[in-house]
């Protein structure tokens, strides 16, 4: 790794370590509901808000109540983005006129922004209306981080209470969330980013001259649609020739804002954070980066705020961070070295201080290595998703650390509020593996796991893998299933792999090759995703209303302390344990076969 | 769950106001405020005012007078800038090579004479199909072919690459590299 390739490197990570704290005390200031200047003066309008929904926001609910009130809402929310992209034809802000989209993929398309996946199986600026992208995908980037950030914040009043049949009251919670922390964030990067040359008009795509005319030919189309052929049975070719280039507009840099902040992922224009109007510099590059980690890193110190030990809070962030900073060591000089096969054929892939050199396929010259392979990391270490290069030309090393970290089920980092819940659950599982290792009823945070707890921790960390394999090994085995690949051999697996690894974790990211927009993966593939978040929300909040009723233990000899470094080491060891033993077989398979085959050509 | 329902959907009525119309709506006021350059697509104008192009948006060239840039996977044709993609080809898959060695031919036959090494992203498809930037190696090795297609001192050429060469921005993020279109444009003499 070159001098540059580390400076970009610790830049990045000290400015999100040095944001965490400010943003995260912050954050629990809001859901704390204490007074911090901008809750003071929106007042008024978080009232009107409760008001016109007739929300009482002094009515708690029991962890029934609030599973159900995040159900009812997500599900209203699914609703509106289908119907939104099956009728975008007859409404308006239609300017290029894009019909109305496919059930299966309206299906897979709402249960994918709903669901805080953002999973793409349709081409952003070629089918989406402005309207539906607006009012329907930016909308529920908000609410689906709003609601994984309540629901972690019920989450943890479960260890705060005792002896309490409540846990907060669901609306409140999404209401500041959204009002307080999302909006707010969201106009500062968005203007940041138009600044830099994000997109953001309402005016239709822009014309413009092409300095040099392009000759092309493309197949030519009956009234059917389907391709015309000659006697022969060949189809018939047109030769044809631009003079015109058409930019894809649109208000972009809105959606791009919050798409990276609440850990959704799902690009404006096609291929996401690489089109150069969704991502124009280094800088709007570093800003979109940081914006993947924020909110999750700083979640943290929320945490550890509310339940009065920021220690705990501390150590969660050290174990993701340390896992975090071991992967992009192994990623970026994986797709630094480049490709053994394009060096056979005299191609100067070396690092200089004239090119990036690399595996530059997928890649935008203006990012290179260094912040393609970053991005990918932090990327699928959050559930965000969003990608600036084309994973599927990464290296198999390069690729197979995306693949991993959303496999070990988007805890480094995670999602908005579902990240660290997830986390949390982990450490329940770690503090009850150390108990039963020195002979003690396990306890965290002064509530006593039980085997409530634990089995509904055992549904939390077993559903993403049972999603992820069954779904991999149903989609190798059926026709339509084999027919989306692209890719020829390992590769073509790992495509499939990442796919489900994808959807059931709640990422969103691709192996872009996979032609997924077919009945069959935008079905099984939806329905993974609808799984893997609320399969886990509903055991999370469960463990929250048991542990809320619980009364607190006071701290004796035999409590392990679970703000040291020891906690830390045995939290990093029973992820990459359980992650590790899930999943090192199918990737044995798919990435590491690849690269066995690439060296050993 | 009845009792949910209601707010739910009110909740989800307001918040579709607030954050699907009132946001982007006010982001948009504001860009187009203040940056409305840039907010709508960072177009180079020639000094009639007529767009000739996006500074963020490459095109396609294979004329040997011009400097060509990133390969792109875009259908139906290259650097189709209202649908955007990459190749998406895995790095064994053999299509890739073959792709690569078509594109080594095609800059070797308009340069018989140049040993360089080829550098990698002269040869590799972009993320986006529409890159507008190569890697100043990229430049460098194109620079005599282009001198001797416009008759023109390489020395000359170099110089203009140089103004058209954007650093890391802050001296830290990103990569050098050149601008492609705004280049030939400047070669042309179209604009400056």
């Amino acid at each position: 790794m070159t001098g540059n390739t580390l400076a970009q490197t610790a830049i990045y990570l000290l400015t999100l370590l040095a944001l965490a704290r400010p943003l995260g005390w912050y954050m629990a200031r809001i859901y704390q509901g204490e007074p911090i200047g901008i809750n003071h003066w929106l007042k008024p309008v978080e009232a009107l808000i409760y008001r016109l929904s007739s929300v009482n926001p002094k009515e708690e609910m029991r962890w029934t109540d609030y599973a159900i009130a995040v159900l009812a809402f997500n599900l209203c929310g699914l609703l509106a983005v289908f119907a939104l992209q099956r009728f975008q034809a007859y409404l308006p802000l239609n300017p290029q006129h894009l019909p109305g989209i496919s059930p299966d993929s309206a299906f897979n398309t709402s249960v994918s922004f709903v669901s805080n996946t953002n999973w793409q199986s349709y081409v952003g600026e070629a089918t989406l209306s402005y309207l539906t992208q607006m009012m329907g995908l930016t909308v529920q980037n908000f609410l689906s981080a709003a609601t994984g950030m309540a629901v972690l914040v019920a989450f943890t009043r479960g260890f705060i209470r005792r002896n309490a049949d409540t846990i907060g009251n669901f609306w409140v919670d999404l209401t500041r969330g959204t009002l307080y922390i999302l909006l707010p964030l969201s106009l500062i990067f968005s203007l940041a980013l138009a600044g830099q040359g994000v997109v953001q008009t309402l005016g239709p795509y822009q014309q413009t001259p092409l300095v040099e005319s392009l000759a092309y030919s493309q197949p030519k189309l009956g009234e059917d649609g389907q391709a015309l052929m000659d006697a022969e049975g060949k189809p018939i070719v047109a030769n044809l020739e631009l003079r015109e280039q058409t930019l894809a507009l649109g208000p972009a840099a809105s959606q791009v804002a919050i798409k990276q902040l609440g850990s959704n992922g799902g690009g404006f224009f096609n291929v996401n954070s690489a089109h150069p109007f969704e991502n124009p510099t280094p800088l709007s590059n570093f800003l979109e980066m940081l914006a993947i980690l924020l909110i999750p890193a700083s979640l943290c110190h929320t945490f550890g705020t509310m339940v009065g030990d920021t220690r705990q809070g501390w150590a969660i962030l050290s174990a993701m961070t340390i896992v975090f900073v071991a992967l992009v060591f192994v990623a970026v000089p994986a797709e630094q070295a480049g490709n053994p096969l394009l060096l056979e054929l005299g191609v100067g892939q070396s690092a200089s201080n004239l090119q990036a050199g690399g595996n530059m396929e997928g890649k935008e010259a203006r990012f290179g290595i260094v912040n393609s392979a970053l991005w990918a990391v932090a990327t699928t270490a959050a559930s965000n998703g969003s990608v600036n290069a084309m994973h599927d030309s990464f290296t198999p090393i390069g690729g197979l650390i995306p693949l991993w970290l959303m496999q070990l089920g988007e805890v480094i980092f995670g999602g908005v509020g579902s990240g660290l819940y997830g986390m949390i659950v982990f450490a329940i599982v770690a503090v009850f593996v150390a108990g039963l290792m020195i002979g003690r009823t396990p306890e965290y945070l002064g509530k006593k796991i039980e085997a409530y707890e634990m089995k509904m921790a055992a549904i939390v960390i077993l559903i993403p893998p049972f999603l992820v394999l069954g779904g991999t090994a149903l989609a190798v085995l059926a026709d339509a299933g084999q027919a989306a690949v692209f890719n020829p051999g390992a590769h073509g697996f790992s495509e499939i792999l990442y796919a489900f690894s994808s959807a059931g974790n709640n990422n969103g990211s691709a192996f872009a090759g996979l032609s997924a927009n077919t009945p069959f993966y935008n079905c099984l593939l939806g329905l993974a995703m609808l799984f893997s978040r609320y399969w886990l929300i509903v055991p999370v909040l469960a463990i929250a209303g048991s542990l809320a009723a619980k009364k607190i233990v006071p701290v004796s000899a035999g409590t392990l302390p679970t703000h040291t470094p020891l906690f830390v080491g045995l939290l990093i060891v029973t992820i990459l344990l359980v992650g590790a033993l899930t999943f090192v077989p199918a990737l044995a398979l798919g990435p590491i076969a690849e690269h066995l085959i690439m060296i050993g050509k | 769950m009845l009792k949910h329902l209601k707010p739910a959907l009110f909740m989800l009525l307001i918040w579709t106001v607030i954050t699907g119309v009132a946001y982007p709506l006010a982001v948009t006021g504001l860009s187009q405020l203040l940056f409305p350059g840039q907010a709508n697509g960072s177009l180079i104008k020639d000094s009639q005012g007529q767009p000739l192009g996006s500074e963020l948006i490459g095109q396609a060239f294979s004329d040997p007078k011009y400097f060509w840039g990133r390969p792109s996977a875009t259908s139906p044709y290259p650097y189709n800038a209202a649908a955007s993609s990459g190749s998406n080809l895995g790095p064994t898959n053999p299509a890739l090579a073959d792709a690569v060695k078509a594109r080594i031919n095609a800059l070797r036959g308009g340069d018989p004479e140049n040993a360089m090494p080829i550098p990698v992203d002269l040869v590799t498809a972009s993320g986006s199909g529409l890159d507008p930037h190569i890697s100043p190696a990229a430049a460098e090795y194109q620079i005599n072919r282009v001198a001797k297609a416009r008759n023109l001192d390489a020395g000359k050429v170099r110089d203009l690459v140089g103004q058209h060469t954007e650093p890391r921005q802050w001296w830290v993020l990103g990569e050098p590299r050149v601008n492609v279109l705004g280049l030939n444009l400047a070669l042309d003499g179209a604009v400056r």
